[in-house]
């Protein structure tokens, strides 16, 4: 039987997900933007949190608002893409035009996978869990997607 | 792992109690009685603990007041203020709102009784139970006062056995001690 999970004190859900958020939010604006959009995230979060039924996904549900956040300032400033990165040599995460952009011709899955794994930065256990997958589908459906935008750069 | 700087955090407490989205703030409290669990409502001060354990604390709070409970100290300055002024023996009257929460009926009147037991004065359990309508309920009396969610500021302390023994403390019998001898209510001794 599934235990019900009790929605936490905002404390230890801010305490929890704060660093999360703000790298997230870096890879996105850029330090500085990200400040403002830090504190923007968790306002939005705590008008949001008497509106949840439990304590599951609460991750997913912090990176979600904080990427809506970023959303909202990249279309205010307007930012362009930069020139294709080499997916294979980042370990810094992508901002999220950039890779809005590259991923747009994937299948549909696979470029949900790829956008949580290198966007977000989720674990494949994380992205399975959004997709209503096994992690090693989930892990399957993000290499293949990377695997095609290889072609599709050499080509 | 990302840090969040003391700066940016500080700036997301504030406003967070600024916008009026938390059910309860809390800050902890240096004290000459040790630290002190602060945490206040928009109705007033809904607790004050000693040696708490700030994540029970705020698991309690949250069951008891709405899940939005953060350490956010500016809502609390004025409790705290007005502590250390009581501490400094330059403040014999609290003039702060108090929050109850859920209690109910007898508790309430008991508590509310015992908000009017002067600075520096005793009484006894028996003596709080009959104010509250219930000369024959001290047992209960003692219970409540054992919980009391806001001692110093509602002053459990002050409250004694019928012999004048101490009796009990929820807080330890060497603090009721040391707050009645800061009351000139005892002997330091």
């Amino acid at each position: 039987m599934m235990e019900a999970v009790r929605v936490p004190p905002f404390e230890r859900f801010y305490e929890e997900q704060r660093g999360p958020v703000l790298a997230q939010l870096r890879r996105m604006l850029g330090r500085d933007a990200a400040d403002d959009a830090f504190q923007e995230t968790f306002l939005r979060a705590l008008r949001a949190y008497p509106t949840l039924r439990h304590g599951r996904h609460l991750r997913a549900w912090a990176l979600q608002i904080a990427r809506n956040v970023a959303i909202d300032a990249l279309r205010r400033t307007q930012v362009t893409a930069a020139e294709v990165p080499d997916l294979e040599s980042v370990d810094e995460p992508l901002p999220y035009e950039e890779l809005r952009r590259l991923t747009s011709e994937l299948p549909h899955k696979e470029r949900a996978a790829v956008f949580l794994r290198y966007g977000y930065d989720l674990s494949y256990e994380e992205i399975g869990n959004a997709l209503g997958q096994s992690p090693e589908a989930a892990r399957q459906a993000a290499s293949s997607g990377v695997r095609r935008l290889r072609r599709k750069e050499l080509s | 792992m990302t840090v969040v700087s003391a700066e940016l955090d500080r700036r997301f407490r504030d406003a967070a109690a600024a916008e009026g989205l938390l059910d309860v703030a809390y800050e902890l409290h240096e004290s000459p009685v040790g630290t002190l669990f602060v945490a206040v409502t928009d109705r007033g001060v809904c607790e004050i603990h000693y040696d708490a354990d700030p994540e029970a604390e705020a698991d309690r709070l949250a069951r008891l007041f709405g899940t939005r409970v953060l350490r956010s100290p500016r809502p609390t300055d004025e409790a705290r203020r007005q502590l250390d002024e009581y501490f400094a023996g330059t403040r014999r009257e609290f003039d702060l709102d108090v929050d109850l929460g859920p209690a109910r009926d007898f508790g309430r009147a008991v508590l509310e009784q015992l908000a009017r037991v002067p600075y520096g004065e005793l009484t006894t359990y028996g003596a709080l139970a009959g104010r509250a309508g219930k000369p024959r309920a001290a047992r209960a009396v003692g219970t409540i006062m054992n919980r009391n969610p806001v001692p110093i500021v509602l002053p459990c302390h002050r409250v004694v056995g019928s012999s004048g023994a101490l009796v009990g403390y929820a807080g330890g019998l060497d603090r009721k001690r040391l707050l009645l001898e800061l009351e000139g209510a005892l002997q330091p001794g």
